[in-house]
């Protein structure tokens, strides 16, 4: 007896009796007016039957495992174990996984002789997880039999089921958040535990080094991550801007003002291609050829410290990226300001250049910086293109032809080694990400309020 | 007057110019990066070959063509050492510098065509044959000095040509770049998008139909909007690290595995199906609910009757675009583990995998000259995709949206 045999038995159970119930309401139908179609009746005997042996069973997995890993090392095979944590828990893996069948033989003399006590474990207590979520199903059934007639409400009671579903799917959402926060807050603070808040937020010095034994020699390194955060914001709310400020709403402008209908229905969608690329392959292309483009200019303009990983060669990849970000936010709030103005502009003798640049640019401009704050966040939580194209070497330098690294780069360098899930370097990479993730939210709010609260103004 | 007007008029037309520009810098610079890869790429989808004549009773070859037509076929060819009886043939063929003209793929090919034909062991034969990476590069013209000269020399006599390379797109992946394939990672990419699409799919639209439909109007499901408005703008890589706290380390799911890349893509993309589901359930005019509740209907059958399935093509569209985001998605993918070296495709939901923008970031950093080739034609084989699945999910909107 399995837990899985449990499963489908149960539900062989529900659609058993959503059958019987369906065809009970089908007869009773035959002699009156139903409140509730017969489909209702089976769909709420099913769920009746169904979902409380259901929730029960997914419940009593967790404890089911660890009442079985009790027994067995109560056993006298169990008991004659080693003490070491790391090696008991490799042989009751091993003799884990003899019991379901995914290997022959283990390594372990061990775990052979293990494996039919997990077995016996396992059908002993699935049994009784198996046999009381029966013993529901069919309580469920009977209760639901018992109430068939005339007058029941099943829709209802369905409807109650779909709508606790509802609910739930939307909960999800609130979990994530959640799960984010403190997932990131439980490890930061763990790694606040190793090195202080103050030397992380304002230290000036980033080398990551943790010691790998205890009787190490090498030093506990630096965890200052302003030269972190100092590149991202290079790289990202800076160089990136100056290439998709300007660009972006100027495409906007001309595709919003002056290009034809017919024109733009094509063009916006190229743009949009744009936005589809996967960073990747913005990444591949920035460390392939505009790196080394960028790296010949720096020289032949004499900046001898020109590196082929440069600042500017990721910046002006991850602008590109950034274009129809702002392209499309800026073409959102030209559109939405009222005609009447635009008419009134030109009616007064204005150019389209003058229009524009007086009249409807600052009735959009709240949009137009909302969507500029948008595409900051975006542009600073994105990994990949500086990644591939930027560097490593934390540096505090304003030379765009300059190595710097970022926050996203060095959560993916500590994170993508073999580390010990412990060390403060691993931690760091959470505190890290809970910097990001705080950042980018206060950016977001900021550009979402500014884009909501300036909006209303003429409606 | 006239001075400042024609000034004035010279503005406007620079302006114009200016827009025009921007917007035609933004499409240049797509059009250079599309064509910069597939430059760089389609000479990844072609093998060179190299055709060598074979004296197979004379060679070091002990192959029996009874054993080659039973069933023991594979293991007698796999270890029969193909690959220095390559080299021997090559040095008899080309001269001495040729010995490493035949690598691994080679020797594949040499036992596939001898499972095929078990005679020939029997005859001399010539037989083209796939070349090493690093003479497939120098055929490429990104080779070293003596790979191309050994190439000239060849293709001089004649024994030189290219074919499509059907081991890319059948095969994983390899030490050797000339033997690397995508399907490891396509087969990948395919399992953790359905565990994506199973996951994100139902949760979205049932959380975007309660928020639109059923949500009062107080502060818990003002906490809710906002929470998926702001987890839509989270960057990529705060959900793989969620995900490498949560599924990895709390609840110890395999790693690297798609069921885990699968939960970590759908917390990403489900508040994108969100938000696309409620501007569709919006856009569904009020008059079709209130006609449905006049009927009769109670609130949940207008809903799942009515509402769903005329909202269900805007909805299908937005879920499209956030699969083809979650497709190329490598930063939270990494972070869950998946940087290993897969060499065979994944059987199943629960064992290693690779996805295609996985793969072609650990080919990027790979140093083998090759392996700038198979990168690109990667990344050729990933925007074939992703230009696939947003022009499905134009053509959907374009042909099933309606107007109301």
């Amino acid at each position: 007896m399995t837990l899985t045999l449990a499963l489908v038995a149960i539900l062989l159970v529900a659609l058993a009796a959503a059958w019987l119930a369906r065809s009970r309401a089908d007869a009773l139908r035959a002699d009156g007016r139903l409140n509730s179609l017969p489909f209702y009746h089976g769909a709420y005997a099913f769920l009746w039957t169904a979902l409380p042996a259901l929730i029960l069973i997914a419940a009593w997995t967790p404890i089911q495992t660890r009442l079985v890993n009790e027994a067995v090392l109560a056993s006298p095979e169990g008991q004659a174990l080693p003490d070491f944590d790391m090696q008991r828990d490799m042989i009751l893996a091993e003799a884990r996984q003899i019991a379901k069948g995914e290997i022959e033989g283990g390594f372990n003399a061990e775990s052979n002789a293990l494996a039919p006590k997990f077995l016996a474990a396992e059908g002993y207590y699935a049994a009784i997880g198996g046999g009381i979520a029966l013993l529901l199903a069919f309580a469920g059934a009977a209760l639901t039999f018992r109430r068939l007639s005339f007058d029941f409400r099943a829709r209802s009671g369905v409807e109650r089921w779909v709508m606790g579903l509802l609910v739930a799917a939307s909960l999800i959402a609130i979990l994530t958040t959640l799960g984010i926060v403190l997932s990131l807050l439980f490890e930061t603070l763990r790694f606040f535990k190793l090195v202080s808040p103050a030397e992380f937020l304002f230290g000036t010095t980033w080398s990551p080094q943790t010691a790998l034994r205890a009787d190490q020699a090498g030093s506990s390194g630096a965890f200052g991550s302003v030269p972190l955060f100092w590149g991202t914001a290079f790289i990202g709310a800076i160089i990136a801007m100056i290439v998709a400020i300007p660009l972006g709403l100027m495409s906007a402008i001309f595709l919003t003002q002056y290009a034809r209908p017919r024109v733009r229905s094509w063009l916006k969608p190229i743009l949009e291609i744009l936005a589809g690329v996967p960073t990747v392959v913005y990444g591949y292309f920035a460390a392939l050829t505009v790196a080394p483009m960028v790296r010949d200019l720096g020289l032949s303009i004499g900046i001898t410290s020109a590196s082929s990983e440069s600042a500017l060669a990721a910046g002006l990849v991850m602008g590109i990226m950034i274009i129809p970000f702002v392209s499309s936010m800026a073409d959102d709030s030209i559109a939405a300001v009222p005609q009447s103005m635009r008419d009134g502009s030109l009616a007064l003798g204005a150019t389209k250049a003058e229009t524009i640049k007086k009249v409807l640019l600052p009735a959009a401009l709240p949009g137009v910086v909302g969507g500029i704050l948008l595409a900051v966040s975006r542009a600073i939580g994105e990994t990949m293109i500086v990644v591939m194209a930027a560097g490593l070497a934390a540096n505090l330098t304003a030379n765009p032809f300059e190595s710097v690294t970022t926050v996203t780069t060095q959560i993916v360098q500590l994170l993508t080694g073999d580390q010990e899930f412990d060390s403060a370097k691993t931690l760091a990479a959470f505190a890290l990400g809970l910097a990001l993730f705080a950042i980018t939210l206060i950016l977001n709010l900021i550009g979402l309020i500014v884009v909501r609260r300036y909006r209303e103004a003429y409606e | 007057m006239d001075r400042h007007l024609r000034k004035r008029y010279a503005d406007e037309r620079r302006f114009r110019m200016l827009g025009f520009l921007a917007i035609g810098l933004s499409v240049a610079f797509l059009a250079f990066l599309l064509v910069t890869m597939a430059w760089r790429g389609l000479g990844g989808f072609t093998q060179t070959e190299a055709k060598v004549a074979i004296d197979f009773p004379r060679s070091d070859l002990i192959l029996d063509p009874a054993v080659l037509k039973g069933p023991e076929a594979e293991q007698a060819v796999a270890s029969a050492n193909l690959e220095s009886v390559l080299a021997q043939v090559a040095t008899a063929n080309y001269g001495p510098q040729a010995e490493e003209l035949f690598g691994g793929g080679a020797g594949r090919a040499l036992g596939r065509a001898l499972i095929a034909d078990p005679d020939l062991v029997s005859r001399r034969a010539e037989l083209w044959l796939p070349v090493a990476s690093q003479y497939d590069v120098a055929a490429k013209n990104e080779g070293s000095a003596e790979a191309e000269q050994l190439i000239a020399a060849i293709d001089s006599n004649g024994g030189l040509r290219r074919r499509f390379n059907g081991d890319f797109l059948g095969g994983s992946d390899a030490t050797d770049s000339s033997e690397v394939g995508v399907w490891g990672a396509l087969k990948g990419s395919f399992l953790t998008i359905i565990v994506t699409m199973a996951l994100a799919f139902p949760i979205g639209v049932l959380a975007a139909l309660y928020l639109e439909e059923f949500a009062p109007r107080n502060r818990w499901t003002d906490l809710i909007e906002v929470s998926i408005n702001n987890l839509a703008a989270v960057p990529s890589i705060i959900f793989g690290l969620l995900g490498l706290a949560v599924f990895l380390s709390f609840m110890h799911l395999p790693r690297s595995a798609p069921l885990v890349g699968g939960l970590t893509l759908a917390l990403m993309t489900m508040p994108v199906i969100v938000i696309a589901g409620r501007n569709a359930i919006k856009s569904v005019p009020p008059s079709i609910r209130d006609a449905a509740l006049g009927v009769g209907a109670s609130k949940m059958q207008v809903v799942f009757h009515h509402v769903l399935p005329l909202a269900l093509p805007g909805i299908l569209t937005g879920t499209i675009i956030g699969m083809a985001r979650a497709l190329g998605e490598t930063a939270p993918l990494l972070m869950i583990g998946m940087r290993a070296f897969i060499a065979t495709p994944p059987q199943g939901l629960t064992q290693p995998a690779s996805v295609l923008p996985v793969q072609i970031f650990l080919w990027s950093d790979e140093v083998g000259r090759g392996f700038v080739e198979k990168t690109s034609a990667a990344i050729i084989v990933l925007l074939i995709f992703m230009l696939l699945m947003n022009g499905l999910a134009i053509y959907l909107r374009n042909r099933f949206e309606q107007r109301w």
